[in-house]
């Protein structure tokens, strides 16, 4: 079991013929990810990396029963693609670009979830059951199935959090990255609920960083309704206020937003929070009844 | 991307929101004609930088002739302004506002924020204007009257009037601040605005409405489709190695400690410089060279990196990912042989083909050294640093 993702997942590829949507859909099928075709308007009925291509979504759909697409087209474009893929009846839509800008997701937001439909991203490394579906950009090589769910604010981090859990042999169950904006599609609370539910989850780990109270919420959440073992760090610490570190998300404004806040609000829900990024697996292993997986 | 008192002041004016008359000054040569624009006999110059503080650090001045006026553009214009909010070196004066004085009454405050819980724009106004807002937040936050704006219905007249009526507003007054809250709200989606502060909104003696001062903060995502807003960028009022990373797509934010530090995402880049800290070293900087690091991205990060003076060492840390190490490794040799770097450079590189990266960099015969994992990294550059103290 996983969240979101598996094997039996169909995806398509938005911005398939592209630079990026090439080199990502050809990694993506290499792992194993049941791609079944990708879009690029006015390229219809070409084929791409041994798939066909669509001129619309909706054809894409209609040919492929696809569930889920994968977003590289440039920021520009994402307002559109996204809400194209939300009307095709699309019900997993994962944004890998940066820089969509803020207004566009506060449009698409309240949109996608009248229709039901899950947004990851957008400026994420997308989504990952290990050996079963990879969605976006990650490194496949550095997952290994497991117990563990995996969910962050940033990229590389998540793969230190994989690199350890996979070094320590607890596995990961699916790994989340939510991105670094301001207004995600999808928050850690919504990604923490799922975990709750999957059976294959054991334990959760959730990476944050400074600026909004993204983790102060994801705090309450767990205190209230997450039974499994939470291990967190928090990025920031040491970030001056109203400089934006990278993420359009990671400021801390007001004085609010600050790493200390935040690991307050999570050790006071019981969670286990460390201050070193290297420490994850360590927590994991000392923190929670995780139990290696036998080896083979 | 910040925009000046002057140039939020136009873009209030486009939405009908009331201001003071004024003139801006870029050179002494403009004031005999600004003065003649306004009239009058007495005037309110305004220093225009980045920065809050402006009245204390004496960058506003009511100013009664046009020798008063010619002697603080002198004074000002072309220097630095240091504030509470700036640094020791303050910011750049470019410009001088010069505008028509009021007699105020009243001050209020009314501001537009993106709200990252609510996931849309929330306006908020407070009688308690010309101080802080956030004060006002911790100390009285019953003073803050909010409006939960819908992205997709957008402003409307009534919550206008109900923000009136709770700000004690009279008469035609209440027409004024509904107009007024109606093109803030039309403002902030048309130009993609992250923030807008008008602090204080004051009531003159005459008891009408008049945005006293503004500012406001456009969201950097938005700009390739506002233009006009995009011209206003000041670069001055940002660091140089701030605006030469800018321009490499490099996003770098100068600290004040002396390992500099390279790094691929911005997450893992935050993350460097605290576990920096946490092993009793100081981080430079932030510094994400994003996904690719490729050579060229990398030689000029150890520019922007080496033009801080204070920097003794440097942590290049790398979670390769799909790009293998071994080509990242070539990289950063060719970088540090071609710009010359002669501080101590720790590398940290995971991921596909490590092992082989580190062997490069062994071998490469330049002050290079391997780190194994996060800790041994931070431990490493502490302790190099920390030698040459």
């Amino acid at each position: 079991m996983s969240i979101l993702v598996d094997k039996n997942t169909k995806v398509i590829c938005q911005g398939f013929t592209g630079k990026q949507g090439t080199f990502h859909s050809e990694q993506a099928i290499n792992y194993g990810t049941q791609m079944v075709g990708g879009v690029t308007p006015g390229k219809g009925g070409q084929e791409h990396l041994g798939l066909p291509v669509f001129n619309t979504v909706r054809e894409a759909v209609d040919t492929t029963q696809a569930d889920a697409s994968v977003i590289y087209v440039p920021a520009p474009f994402c307002k559109d693609s996204i809400l194209e893929a939300i009307d095709a009846g699309i019900k997993l839509v994962v944004c890998i670009t940066e820089g969509v800008p803020i207004i566009d997701m506060m449009q698409i937001k309240p949109y996608a979830d009248a229709m039901g439909v899950r947004i990851i991203g957008p400026n994420c490394p997308g989504v990952i059951t290990p050996d079963a579906c990879k969605i976006g950009i990650m490194p496949g090589h550095i997952h290994m199935p497991g117990k563990v769910g995996i969910v962050s604010r940033s990229g590389t981090l998540t793969y230190e959090a994989v690199k350890q859990t996979s070094d320590m042999h607890f596995g990961q169950s699916t790994c989340v990255g939510i991105g670094g904006d301001p207004i995600p599609g999808s928050n850690f609370i919504d990604i923490l609920a799922l975990f709750e539910k999957d059976p294959a989850t054991e334990a959760i780990v959730m990476v944050g960083e400074i600026g909004g109270n993204a983790e102060e919420e994801a705090a309450e959440f767990i205190q209230s309704e997450v039974s499994k073992p939470v291990v967190s760090y928090i990025a920031g610490v040491t970030a001056p206020a109203g400089k934006r570190m990278g993420h359009a998300g990671a400021i801390i404004a007001g004085g609010k937003g600050t790493a200390d806040e935040k690991f307050k609000a999570l050790e006071k829900a019981g969670v286990h929070t460390v201050r070193s990024p290297a420490d994850i697996g360590k927590a994991l292993a000392e923190a929670t009844p995780l139990q290696a997986m036998a080896a083979g | 991307m910040n925009l000046h008192e002057y140039q939020a002041k136009e873009l209030f004016r486009q939405y009908g929101m009331p201001t003071s008359k004024g003139q801006i000054i870029n050179a002494g040569d403009e004031i005999a004609n600004a003065l003649q624009l306004l009239g009058g006999e007495r005037w309110v110059a305004k220093a225009q930088v980045h920065a809050g503080g402006r009245g204390k650090a004496g960058g506003v001045k009511l100013v009664s002739s046009k020798a008063e006026v010619e002697n603080f553009v002198r004074e000002l214009l072309h220097t630095h302004l240091v504030t509470y909010q700036t640094d020791e070196n303050g910011q750049p004066v470019n410009q001088i506002l010069i505008e028509e004085p009021c007699d105020i009454d009243q001050e209020l405050y009314l501001g537009a924020v993106l709200d990252r819980s609510f996931r849309t724009m929330v306006i908020m106004a407070s009688t308690e204007g010309g101080v802080e807002i956030e004060k006002v937040a911790e100390e009285t936050p019953d003073k803050i009257h909010k409006i939960v704006v819908d992205p997709a219905i957008g402003v409307q007249p009534y919550q206008g009037r109900e923000l009136a009526f709770k700000l004690g507003l009279k008469g035609d007054q209440i027409k004024q601040f509904v107009k007024l809250y109606l093109g803030l709200g039309k403002m902030f989606f048309d130009c993609d605005l992250g923030m807008v502060e008008i602090n204080p909104l004051v009531i003159t003696k005459k008891g009408d409405l008049l945005c006293l001062d503004g500012k406001i903060n456009v969201d950097d995502n938005a700009l390739y489709r506002q233009p006009k807003l995009t011209e206003m960028r000041d670069a001055s009022q940002e660091d140089d190695r701030v605006n030469k990373a800018h321009e490499w797509d490099l996003n770098y934010v100068p600290l004040d400690g002396n390992i500099g530090c390279m790094v691929n995402g911005a997450g893992l880049a935050m993350a460097t410089m605290d576990i920096i800290k946490l092993h009793g070293g100081d981080p430079a900087n932030f510094l994400d060279v994003g996904g690719g690091a490729t050579e060229e991205r990398v030689r000029e990060a150890f520019k922007i990196i080496l033009s801080d003076e204070n920097v003794k060492g440097i942590l290049v840390n790398i979670f390769g990912g799909i790009v293998r190490c071994d080509l990242i490794a070539e990289g950063i040799i060719a970088a540090v042989k071609e710009v010359g770097v002669e501080v101590p450079v720790v590398v940290r590189l995971e991921g596909n083909q490590a092992e082989k990266g580190a062997e490069l960099l062994k071998k490469s015969g330049l002050n290079l050294t391997p780190a194994g994992g996060l800790t041994d990294a931070a431990e490493k550059i502490v302790k190099a640093v920390g030698a040459l103290a």
